[in-house]
């Protein structure tokens, strides 16, 4: 097993040095360069070309990429253009945000989608089937910034009910060292922070899950049919086991494994779909603040981003290829 | 066999339905129940104080602030909040653009304009307890002048560099010299050069007082460990102390910044005791922050939003405008070269039909590329009012009896402070030119940075919109930006404007340049460089709570003068 995790951890390493040099070369051929960004209507051509060597984007490619490998190899990833923070700082204080986000989108997924995907295949060609592929269709259709929007509309500001948008209310004097605001106000006690936090959860949350939530049906619908007619299905219940446990350990405990390799991939998608949904309810986290990277082209933040998130992926990948072996034994073997 | 089975399930799933949707139903009244709990609790705990409203006051802001020390800053957010933190030496009489006294009582300026000997407010403290006095002035001004390296930069010290233009380490350019202590509450400042726009330069939120014990505590100055990218100082990101009416708490990067009262402010303290800048980048989602009330107040109103929100009872608060929009030309282009042209161009346009249909409220119609609040504002110019007709004529003269198509390039999916919609301009535009017979051909481009670099950067334009927000009452800061020199923007070489400019600009008495201005703007508006449009005015939507707010052209808006009722 570690020899598996060692392997993989090692093909990571050519994999990221191609991307660094892809990604290096393909910030630096976006339009225009970031001095006029930064300076707006205000650039004169003297201040562009102070402001290129101040950042150093007027030295030949080759030494802008050394010195950019060497500063990322001692985990320095540089300043934001933007904001004139360490690009690592800004990630460590955005990023628990879209980690709280992805889990409740991920809860939201998953709690309602293996179960409606698993009652739509035992229920198949009747109602409940046919209403959850239709419900999952739109799903997947209804553009996430949309669906915000409606969710944002009606629950916020038509009914109330809901916090419109940030982490917490501005008014609540929360304490703060971990920067996941659930967490924070559960160990510090401040149980109302907590709450609160958990309400600004839920719409972004919603949100964003509801795109993972349709696909997640699809598949465990179309694998647990699948399951449910295979031969060993039908020999255990000749052979008179129970149909609970022919439930759970042969269609279920089967039918996950195509579910888990979705919800890995689904992954990456929640961090393209937090640009939006963090954007519409103004949540601080790395989707937000990676659009007004691109937009400011904050090339510092972009390289380190993409790059990070690749590291990320990569665990992901890796993390679901590990949990087959628990799901199936058959991987254990090979 | 099957049948049955799913018979059986079906009633166990019907009945975890009805227990599914009991649970969501009394998931939902809880929440219900403790936003409202919440809410009763803030105006509780709020209502304590000896005014019966709520004293925290939350206003949307559109980014974070870039640095929380304003020598290093230039963009409106980080002023915004510094405003309240800062005050300067000369501050601006309320709603309008003039400098008034502020933390200098009084000032006095010598015969040649060089010299200017302040006076100054007795008894102010900064937040943390040092003295306002002559030396801190004086540690200020030398502050600001013994920058070096980065901190020189353009874009670290933007207002700086513009207005004082050197430091001690290149003094050739530099306008500022010396700073001396003249007893507790006297300075005096010397400059190298006369500077007309000097003392209402010092209204500028760059160059307040700020205090010379954190400052060199926190270490302002060091910036930028490396050469790559400027970075913040410890004081900059946490430890701003001035002399103004709040002191900083807090700033949660990308939420919020929260400022509370300083009890010991020389000044009118107001009801407000908890500021809280939240911040919304979205524009959409700071309307309905405001809606959902969250928030107390935000700027910049989209045009279209102003009317729904006044009947819904909001409060919308124009500024008075101290913007520009203007149609340029590039006299590159062999049409726009002949002034003949230029002037028919200028009597095409119906202004006001323009403000009226694409504009926010409070925009004013524009004859000359300054607001009316600067100095040098000339009622006289030429005004070409709309005539298609004499449009035609001057047409035919200059050679073009069935007009001609040219090009005009406009921003897109942006808005500006002088131009919230520009698709709107342009297409209003496009129409009252085709009557005239000029066909225009739409080149749209992204705002940043493709559409400045096209119209400043290369002469790949014909007609383009484009515009400006003031700082503060300077001409020179509209005009002289404009059309101080040869610009590839405009494409024209006016030595004698050019050189009228640069002369006005060095003056040293106000009087005298304020006429040189005048004659300026007649000169311009005979020569018709590009065409003065409008001066959009931004606005601002408020709770109703909010029963006034100091709105200022240069947006000089400290929260302690705000109103509320609740």
């Amino acid at each position: 097993m570690l020899r598996v995790i060692g392997k993989r951890l090692a093909l990571l390493i050519p994999t990221l040095f191609g991307l660094s040099v892809l990604l290096f070369l393909w910030v630096r051929s976006l339009p225009g360069g970031p001095a006029t960004a930064l300076l707006g209507e205000k650039a004169t051509p003297d201040a562009i070309a102070r402001v290129n060597e101040l950042y150093g984007f007027d030295r030949p490619l080759l030494v802008q990429y050394f010195t950019y490998m060497g500063k990322l190899l001692q985990g320095d990833f540089g300043v934001s253009i933007n904001t004139g923070r360490p690009v690592l700082e800004e990630f460590a204080t955005r990023f628990p945000a879209t980690i709280e986000l992805t889990i409740v989108a991920l809860i939201f997924a998953i709690g309602v989608g293996v179960p409606l995907g698993y009652l739509a295949a035992r229920h198949y060609g009747r109602f409940l089937d046919h209403s959850s592929v239709v419900l999952s269709l739109i799903g997947i259709t209804v553009p996430v910034f949309f669906l915000a929007f409606i969710l944002k509309y009606l629950f916020a500001i038509q009914w109330s009910i809901l916090p419109p948008d940030g982490r917490q209310n501005p008014r609540i004097d929360a304490t703060h060292f971990t920067d996941f605001y659930v967490l924070d106000g559960i160990l510090t006690g401040e149980w109302d922070a907590a709450w609160d936090a958990v309400l600004h959860l839920i719409l972004p949350g919603l949100a964003l899950g509801t795109i993972p939530l349709a696909i997640i049906v699809r598949i465990t619908r179309a694998s647990v049919l699948e399951v449910q007619n295979a031969d060993y299905v039908r020999t255990a219940r000749a052979k008179g086991l129970m149909e609970r446990s022919i439930r759970g350990s042969f269609i279920l405990r089967n039918a996950m494994l195509p579910v888990v390799t979705t919800i890995g991939l689904q992954l990456g998608l929640l961090i393209s779909g937090a640009v939006l949904t963090e954007t519409v309810f103004a949540f601080n986290g790395i989707g937000r603040f990676l659009r007004d990277a691109i937009f400011g082209l904050d090339y510092p933040v972009l390289q380190g981003f993409i790059i990070f998130i690749a590291i990320l992926y990569a665990l992901i990948n890796l993390i679901v290829d590990l949990s087959y072996s628990v799901i199936d034994p058959r991987v254990r073997v090979q | 066999m099957s049948n049955r089975g799913t018979s059986v399930r079906g009633a166990g799933f019907a009945r975890k339905r009805a227990a599914l949707t009991a649970g969501f139903s009394i998931a939902a009244l809880l929440l219900t129940g403790c936003v409202q709990s919440q809410r009763e609790e803030n105006t509780g705990a709020e209502g304590e104080g000896d005014t019966a409203v709520d004293s925290t006051f939350v206003f949307a802001a559109s980014a974070d602030p870039k640095s929380l020390d304003p020598a290093f800053a230039s963009d409106g957010e980080s002023f915004r909040v510094s405003r309240q933190i800062f005050e300067g030496l000369v501050g601006v009489k309320e709603g309008t653009a003039d400098p008034e006294p502020l933390l200098a009582e009084s000032w006095e300026t010598s015969e040649d304009g060089l010299s200017t000997a302040f006076t100054l407010r007795e008894g102010v403290k900064f937040h943390d307890g040092t003295d306002f006095n002559a030396d801190a002035v004086c540690f200020n001004f030398d502050r600001w002048y013994n920058w070096t390296g980065l901190q020189q930069a353009e874009t670290v010290s933007y207002y700086y560099n513009n207005l004082f233009r050197g430091f001690a380490d290149k003094p050739e350019n530099a306008i500022y010299e010396s700073c001396e202590v003249d007893g507790d509450n006297e300075a005096t400042v010397t400059l190298a050069k006369p500077f007309a726009g000097f003392i209402p330069a010092l209204s500028l939120p760059a160059f307040a007082m700020q205090s010379p014990t954190a400052l060199e505590q926190y270490k302002a100055d060091e910036i930028g460990g490396s050469a790559e990218a400027p970075q913040q100082s410890e004081y900059a990101t946490g430890h701003p102390v001035g002399t103004g009416p709040f002191k900083f708490d807090s700033w949660n990067v990308g939420q919020q910044v929260e400022l509370s009262i300083f009890e010991d402010y020389w000044g009118e303290k107001g009801q407000i005791t908890e500021t809280i800048f939240r911040i919304i980048d979205d524009p959409q989602a700071r309307r309905q922050a405001l809606e959902a009330g969250t928030i107390d107040g935000y700027d910049l109103v989209a045009p279209a939003d102003t009317q729904s929100l006044k009947d819904a009872g909001y409060n919308v608060v124009a500024r008075d405008p101290f913007t520009i929009l203007y149609l340029g030309f590039n006299h590159k282009v062999e049409q726009l070269a002949d002034p003949k042209v230029r002037e028919a161009i200028a009597y095409a346009i119906d202004k006001e039909a323009l403000v009226s249909q694409t504009l926010p409220e409070g925009t004013k119609v524009a004859t000359q590329f300054i607001p009316d609040v600067v100095d040098g504002y000339n009622e006289e110019v030429e005004t070409y009012d709309f005539d298609p007709e004499k449009a035609k004529e001057l047409l035919a003269e200059a050679g073009y009896p069935d007009g001609f198509e040219i090009q005009f390039n406009y921003p897109t999916n942006v808005s500006r402070p002088y131009m919230p919609t520009p698709e709107q301009v342009f297409t209003n535009l496009q129409a009252q030119l085709a009557d005239v017979g000029i066909t225009v051909t739409p080149s749209p481009a992204a705002w940043s940075p493709d559409y400045l670099d096209q119209v400043q950067g290369t002469e790949d334009h014909g007609l383009h919109l484009l515009g400006w927000t003031g700082d503060y009452n300077d001409t020179d800061n509209f005009i002289g930006v404009f059309f101080g020199r040869e610009k590839p923007e405009f494409g024209f070489s006016n030595p004698e404007l050019f050189s009228a400019l640069d002369e006005a600009r060095g003056m040293s008495d106000r009087d005298e340049q304020t006429k040189a201005y005048e004659e300026i703007n007649q000169q311009i508006s005979e020569f018709i460089p590009a065409i003065p449009l409008a001066h959009p005015a931004p606005s601002l939507a408020f709770n109703e709570r909010v029963t006034s707010y100091p709105a200022s052209p240069v947006n000089d808006e400290v929260f302690s003068n705000i109103e509320l009722s609740e």
